[in-house]
C-alpha cells in the first residue's frame, strides 16, 4: 500500500514548463530517490509536495487524503515532515528545545502564554534525541553544534511530528562521505521501524545507490526513468543527461 | 554504524611527496583562526609547490573553508604565517592578497546575480602577471563553452553548474598564480562534475597551481596530485593520492566507512 | 486645466530635488548597507553653505559657484564621515548604524544652530532664472523648469556611470557582495569613500538648489530625510531607478494631495507607502535584501533566573518598596519615571529581541497610550483608572492595525514602516487641533486623589510597570514566546513545523504596543500633561538607546538601560543648552565603543573555548 501518490503533477513559470506530468508513488518504509540535472525541476517538484508551490495540474494524495494546493502548515499537520538542504534549526535554543518546539506545535500549544515551554514534553524530546544519538548533547545550544550533529537534530525534529511521509532535500549535502553513509543508514533504520515513506533528492550517487530502494529521474521537468538502482544506473538516457561516464561515483554500489 | 574511529591523533601522518621546503609557492605555517570565541584552526601547516594540484579533504566543519578564507585574508581573527610567492601575506587585506595573484573561489559560488556574465568577469579583471597564465573572456569561453552563449545574461538566471563555471572564470580573470577552490563539485550533477574535473586538468596543464577542498573523493582523486586531510581544525594526514589510496587505515579513520 | 498643469509641473520640480536626495541615500545604502539617517543633514548643510557662499561671491557665477561649492563641501564632509565614523560600523548590527547616524543628526543640528542661528535664511534667486513663464496662461517659475530637467538628467548620468564605467560595475558588485568584491582584488575602502562622496554631494546639491525656493532652516534635515526614506522604501532600497519612480509618485501626491487634504499630505504619503509595501514588500524595483554575511554570534539560549538572580531581584524589590520611607519626593519622581521607561523599553525589547522586529517608531504606542488616557479625560472627563485601562487598549488597537502591515516586512523595511506609522500618529496629534489640542497638548491629566501623593503614584507605577515587565517575561518563556523566537531564528523551518509565524509576530507586536501604551498612560499621569513630542522620532530613539544600552540579547537589559539612560538624561538637560550635541556624541560613542552591542562586548571579554568547530554556523 503506497503512502504517497503523485498523479500528473504539472507546473509552469512564465510559460516555461518546469514540471510536466510527473507521477509516482512511495510506499511505507521505502526510500525513493529523486535525481536529475541542476534545474531539471526537482526543487519545484518538492515544493509542490510540501505546499510551497501550488501545482497547475495534477494531484498529491497522502494515504488517500488529497493534499493538492494546501498550505505548508496544513500539509505538515496531515503528516508530511521535511528536512532542509541548508540546515535550519533554532540557533538560540538548546538541542532539546528545538525538538520540544516541534512537539509544542504538534500538540497545538503555540498560543499558550503562561506555562514555561522548556518543561513541556521533556521525556518525549529526550527519547527522540536518544534515537538519533544526540541525547548527550541535549542541553547544548544548537548554534554551536558540529554540522553532522545538526543534521541529526533535524532528523529528530522531522520525526517528532510523527510524519507518514518524510521529504528530504539533499539530506547529506556538505557532509563527509563517512557521515553521509551513517546518516542515511540511521534514516533508513528509523523509517523502516516506523513505516514512514521517504522521498529524497541527492547528488551523491554513492548515497543514492547504497540507500535508495527505488530511483526516479527527472530531466527538463519530465520523468525519464524509474526503477531499482542497477536499472537506473545502466540506463543510457540517464547516463547521457545526468550520470556521465560514471567516474564520479563508486562502481556497483561499493561505498 | 560501526566505523572504527581511531580517535583524535595528535601527530600528523605524513606520506612523502613534493610540496614541502624551498620553492613552495604557498607556504602556511602555524595558522590559527577564530570566529568569535570558537577556535576553528589549530596550527595548520601547508606547503604547495608551483604547478601542483592539492586536495584538502575532511568533513564539513573540519576547517577546510576556514583554511581557505584565512589564507585569502577573509578571517579577521587569525595568526600564524602565510607566505605567497615570497611575500608575507599573513597580515594583508584580502584585496592585497588577490592582487598578488592568489585567487579565491568560495564554496557557495557568490556570483553577482545582478551583473551579466561579462560584468562579473570585469569585476575579477586584473593586469597580466608574470609567470601566470593570462586570461581573456574569449579564452575563458573556450575553457567553459557554456558561458559563451550567455554573455549578457544576469548571473541570477543561470543554473548551478553554469554559476560554478562563472565563479571560477571570474577569479581566473585576475590572472592568478594559484587558486583556492572551495568545494567545486558541491551540489552539481555527476555529469557537470566531470566537466569541472576536465576544466581543472586543463588549468593544471596551463601551469596554474590549484588547492581545492572536496567531499567527493572520486573527483579529488581524478584531479589532484596530493591530499591533505584536516579534522577539527588540524592537519591529520598528508601524502600523494596514490599513497592515500593505499592507506586503508587513514581512509577508514577520516574518509569512508 | 492650466492650474492642474502648473500643479503637475510643480510636483515634477519637487520630485527632482527629492530624487537627488533619495538617489544619494539609495546609492549609499546599496554599497555600505547603512541607512544613513544623517543624509538629510547633508541636504540642510548644502542649503546653509550655499546661502553663505552666495552671500560672499557675486554675480551670476557667484550663485552657481555657491551651488557647486556647497555640493563639493557636502561631498567632502561625507568623505570625512565615512573615514571617521561609518567605516567603523560596517560590521555592526544595522540598528547600531541607524542610531549612530541619528547621533550625527543631533550633532549637526546643534552645530548648525551655533553657526547660522535659529532664524530662517532666505537666499538669492538664481541669476537669469528669476522670471516666470506662462504655461496655459498660468505663471510658472523658470527656475522650476530647470529642476524638472535636472531629475531625468541626473538619472541618465547615474545610469551611464553604473553601467558603462568600471567604477560603476565595481560599485554594483560591492552592492551585492562586499566581501567577494574584495576577494577579487578590489580595494573596498576607496570604493566606499567615493560612493559616500557621490551620495552626499547629491544631497548637498539638492539642498543648495533649494535655496532660491525656500528659506534654509533647521528643520530641513529631518523633513527631507523622512521623505527620502519613504521614496527609497517605495522605490526599493538600493535601486536608483526605483527612487526616480517613487519621487515622481510622491511629488505628484504632494502637489495634488495638498489641494484635497492640506492638513494630512504627510499621512497620505505614508499611507501610499504602506500600501505599496503590502503589495510589493521590497518596493517597486527592489529585491529581497541579502542576508548580511558578517554574522553575529548566535544568541545563547534563555534560561529561567537562577537562585542567586531570584534573590537579587527580591532584594532589589524590597529596597524599592522601602525607599519612600527614606528619600524625598524628587527622587521618587525620578524613579517613577524610570519604572515607566523600563516598561516602555521592555515592550520595545519584546518586539526587537524575541520578536526580531526592530521598531523605529515605538513612540507611536507610547504616545497612543498617553493620548488615550488624555483624550478620555479631556472629552469625557474620565478619571485615572479608566484612563489607565484605556491606555494599553488604545495603543494595543493601534499596534493591531499597524502591526498587520509591519509583520509583512522584515529588517530595515520593517523599521522604516514603523517609523512611518509613528510619523502618521505624530502628525495627527500635531495637526488635529480640535481634538488633540495640537502642540498645546492636553493639560491637567492628573492622577486620582488616592494616587496623587508622590509616594502613592510611585507604588502604583512600581506595581503596574513591574507587573507589565513580569508578564512580558513570562510570555517570553511560554510556548508562545518560544514560537516567536523560532519564527525569528528560522522562518522557513517554523513554517514547516506548523508555526504561523506572521500571526505570532502580529500578536507579539500588538502585545508590545499595549505594554508601551500602559507605560505611556502612566507617563501622562506622572507629568499631568500630554504633548505631541511624546510621539516624535527622538522618543523612539530614546527607547532604542535604552534597549541597546542594556543589550538586546539580555532580558534584564531594558530595565538597566532605562535606569542608566534616564539618569544621564536628567543630568545632561540640567547642565547644558546643547543637549542634542551631547546626546548625539554620547550615542555615537556608545555605538563605537560597543560595535557588537554591549552584550557582544561582554562576550569578548570571556575566555575563548578551544577546538570548537562551528565554522559553518558562524561563517554563513
Amino acid at each position: 500500500m503506497s503512502i504517497l501518490q503523485v498523479r500528473d503533477l504539472t507546473k509552469s513559470f512564465g510559460g516555461v514548463q518546469a514540471v510536466r506530468g510527473v507521477s509516482f508513488e512511495v510506499g511505507a518504509g521505502e526510500l525513493l530517490a529523486l535525481i536529475g540535472p541542476n534545474g531539471a525541476g526537482k526543487t519545484t517538484c518538492f515544493n509542490m509536495l510540501n505546499g510551497q508551490i501550488r501545482p497547475d495540474r495534477g494531484s498529491v494524495t497522502l494515504e488517500g487524503r488529497d493534499l493538492t494546493g494546501l498550505s505548508p502548515r496544513r500539509i505538515w499537520r496531515m503528516g508530511v515532515g521535511r528536512t532542509f538542504q541548508i540546515t535550519a534549526t533554532y540557533a538560540s535554543m538548546t538541542v532539546r528545545e528545538n525538538v520540544q518546539m516541534v512537539l509544542l506545535s504538534r500538540h497545538r500549544r503555540l498560543f499558550d502564554l503562561w506555562r514555561p515551554a522548556a518543561s513541556e514534553y521533556v521525556d518525549e524530546a529526550l527519547d527522540l534525541l536518544e534515537q538519533v544519538g544526540m541525547r548527550p548533547q541535549a542541553d547544548r545550544p544548537c548554534g554551536v553544534l558540529a554540522y553532522g550533529d545538526v543534521k541529526r537534530v533535524e532528523l529528530a525534529m522531522a520525526l517528532a511530528s510523527e510524519p507518514r511521509l518524510l521529504l528530504m532535500d539533499e539530506p547529506t549535502a556538505g557532509m563527509a562521505p563517512k557521515e553521509r553513509i551513517e546518516l542515511m543508514a540511521l534514516t533508513a533504520e528509523l523509517v523502516r521501524r516506523r513505516g514512514v515513506a521517504v522521498l529524497f533528492t541527492e547528488h551523491d550517487m554513492d548515497v543514492v545507490f547504497a540507500h535508495a530502494h527505488r530511483i526516479i529521474v527527472l530531466s527538463r521537468g519530465a520523468l525519464i526513468a524509474s526503477g531499482p538502482p542497477p536499472v537506473v544506473r545502466d540506463d543510457p538516457d540517464v547516463q547521457e543527461v545526468y550520470l556521465g561516464s560514471g567516474a564520479m561515483f563508486a562502481k556497483e554500489g561499493a561505498a | 554504524m560501526t566505523a572504527a574511529m581511531t580517535g583524535h591523533r595528535t601527530a600528523t601522518v605524513t606520506g612523502t611527496g613534493p610540496g614541502t621546503g624551498a620553492g613552495a609557492l604557498l607556504e602556511v605555517s602555524e595558522l590559527d583562526a577564530w570566529y568569535g570565541r570558537a577556535r576553528i584552526l589549530n596550527q595548520v601547516d601547508l606547503a604547495v609547490a608551483r604547478g601542483e594540484v592539492v586536495a584538502l579533504l575532511g568533513r564539513n566543519g573540519a576547517g577546510k573553508s576556514t583554511t581557505f578564507r584565512a589564507i585569502a585574508g577573509l578571517v579577521e581573527q587569525r595568526s600564524g604565517r602565510v607566505s605567497f610567492a615570497g611575500t608575507d601575506v599573513s597580515r594583508r587585506a584580502s584585496y592585497e592578497i588577490a592582487r598578488l595573484g592568489l585567487g579565491y573561489v568560495p564554496e557557495d559560488r557568490r556570483i553577482f546575480t545582478d551583473l551579466t556574465v561579462m560584468e562579473n568577469l570585469e569585476v575579477g579583471r586584473q593586469a597580466p602577471r608574470n609567470g601566470a597564465p593570462s586570461w581573456t573572456p574569449e579564452r575563458l569561453f573556450t575553457l567553459f563553452p557554456n558561458l559563451a552563449e550567455m554573455r549578457n545574461r544576469p548571473g541570477g538566471r543561470m543554473s548551478g553548474g553554469e554559476q560554478q563555471m562563472l565563479t571560477i572564470a571570474r577569479t581566473l580573470m585576475g590572472n592568478p598564480l594559484l587558486i583556492l577552490l572551495d568545494e567545486p563539485s558541491e551540489g552539481l550533477a555527476p555529469r557537470i562534475v566531470e566537466m569541472m574535473a576536465n576544466a581543472i586538468l586543463e588549468l593544471k596543464k596551463e601551469g596554474l597551481t590549484v588547492v581545492l577542498s572536496e567531499q567527493n573523493l572520486h573527483f579529488a582523486a581524478l584531479v589532484s596530485d596530493r591530499a591533505v586531510i584536516i579534522e577539527t581544525g588540524a592537519i591529520r594526514y598528508r601524502g600523494t593520492m596514490a599513497e592515500l589510496a593505499a592507506d586503508e587505515e587513514v581512509r577508514r579513520a577520516y574518509l569512508t566507512m | 486645466m492650466g492650474f492642474l498643469v502648473a500643479q503637475f509641473l510643480s510636483g515634477l520640480a519637487h520630485a527632482s530635488s527629492l530624487f537627488l536626495v533619495a538617489a544619494g541615500l539609495s546609492i549609499i545604502f546599496g554599497v555600505t548597507r547603512i541607512v544613513n539617517f544623517a543624509h538629510g543633514s547633508f541636504y540642510m548643510l548644502g542649503a546653509f553653505v550655499a546661502y553663505s557662499l552666495a552671500d560672499r561671491l557675486s554675480g551670476a557665477l557667484g550663485f552657481w559657484g555657491a551651488v557647486a561649492g556647497a555640493a563639493v563641501f557636502a561631498g567632502l564632509l561625507g568623505v570625512a564621515v565615512e573615514v571617521l565614523l561609518l567605516r567603523r560600523l560596517y560590521r555592526s548590527p544595522e540598528l547600531f548604524q541607524l542610531l549612530a547616524t541619528f547621533g550625527l543628526v543631533l550633532v549637526v543640528q546643534d552645530l548648525a544652530l551655533a553657526i547660522w542661528g535659529p532664524e530662517d535664511l532666505l537666499g538669492p534667486r538664481a541669476p537669469g532664472l528669476e522670471g516666470i513663464v506662462r504655461i496655459l496662461g498660468r505663471p510658472f517659475p523658470q527656475y522650476d523648469l530647470l529642476l524638472i530637467a535636472l531629475g531625468p538628467a541626473v538619472l541618465g548620468l547615474l545610469w551611464l556611470l553604473f553601467h558603462r564605467t568600471r567604477w560603476g560595475i565595481l560599485v554594483r558588485a560591492a552592492t551585492e557582495d562586499r566581501e567577494m568584491t574584495g576577494a577579487l582584488g578590489v580595494k573596498q575602502t576607496r570604493l566606499f569613500t567615493s560612493v559616500l562622496f557621490l551620495g552626499t554631494a547629491l544631497a548637498g546639491l539638492a539642498g543648495a538648489l533649494q535655496v532660491p525656493r525656500e528659506a534654509a532652516n533647521l528643520q530641513m534635515d529631518i523633513n527631507i530625510v523622512v521623505e527620502a526614506f519613504v521614496v527609497v522604501v517605495i522605490g526599493g532600497m538600493g535601486s536608483v531607478a526605483g527612487a526616480f519612480l517613487a519621487s515622481l509618485l510622491i511629488g505628484q501626491l504632494q502637489a495634488f494631495g495638498i489641494l484635497i487634504f492640506p492638513q494630512v499630505t504627510l499621512v497620505l504619503v505614508f499611507l501610499v507607502m504602506a500600501l505599496v509595501l503590502v503589495v510589493r514588500p521590497y518596493g517597486l524595483l527592489g529585491r529581497p535584501q541579502a542576508v548580511p554575511r558578517a554574522g553575529h554570534a548566535p544568541e545563547t539560549p534563555i534560561a529561567p533566573a537562577s537562585q542567586g538572580a531570584r534573590i537579587a531581584w527580591a532584594a532589589a524589590l524590597a529596597v524599592l518598596l522601602a525607599l519612600p520611607l527614606a528619600v524625598g519626593d524628587y527622587a521618587l519622581v525620578v524613579l517613577t519615571e524610570v519604572f515607566v521607561l523600563a516598561l516602555f523599553a521592555s515592550s520595545l525589547h519584546f518586539a526587537m529581541g524575541p520578536g526580531g522586529m526592530v521598531s523605529f517608531g515605538h513612540a507611536a504606542y507610547f504616545g497612543l497610550g498617553a493620548y488615550g488616557a488624555g483624550l478620555l479625560m479631556k472629552h469625557l472627563g474620565a478619571g485615572m483608572v479608566p484612563g489607565l485601562i484605556a491606555a494599553p487598549l488604545a495603543a494595543g488597537l493601534g499596534a493591531l492595525v499597524f502591526g498587520w502591515f509591519c509583520v509583512r516586512l522584515s529588517g530595515v523595511y520593517l523599521a522604516m514602516l514603523t517609523l512611518a506609522f509613528a510619523q502618521i500618529v505624530w502628525s495627527v496629534a500635531f495637526q488635529w487641533y480640535s481634538v488633540t489640542g495640537g502642540d498645546n497638548g492636553i493639560l491637567g491629566v492628573w492622577p486620582a486623589a488616592w494616587a496623587a501623593p508622590k509616594w502613592a503614584f510611585y507604588y502604583l507605577s512600581l506595581v503596574l510597570a513591574g507587573g507589565g515587565i513580569y508578564l512580558l517575561r513570562r510570555v517570553i518563556f511560554s510556548p508562545f514566546g518560544y514560537a516567536l523566537r523560532a519564527g525569528r531564528d528560522s522562518p522557513l523551518r517554523s513554517d514547516a513545523i506548523g508555526i504561523p509565524v506572521k500571526r505570532h509576530q502580529w500578536a507579539a507586536f500588538t502585545l508590545s504596543g499595549a505594554a508601551a501604551g500602559l507605560a505611556g498612560g502612566l507617563y501622562a499621569y506622572s507629568k499631568g500633561s500630554v504633548f505631541p513630542n511624546l510621539i516624535s522620532i527622538s522618543t523612539s530613539v530614546d527607547a532604542l538607546v535604552m534597549v541597546l544600552l542594556g543589550g538586546v540579547q539580555t532580558l534584564t537589559g531594558p530595565i538597566v538601560g532605562a535606569a542608566v539612560f534616564h539618569g544621564l538624561e536628567t543630568e545632561m538637560v540640567r547642565h547644558t543648552d546643547y543637549w542634542r550635541l551631547l546626546l548625539g556624541v554620547a550615542i555615537i560613542a556608545m555605538v563605537l565603543v560597543f560595535p557588537q552591542g554591549v552584550v557582544g562586548a561582554l562576550e569578548r571579554l570571556r575566555p575563548r573555548r578551544p577546538g570548537q568547530a562551528r565554522e559553518e554556523a558562524v561563517a554563513r
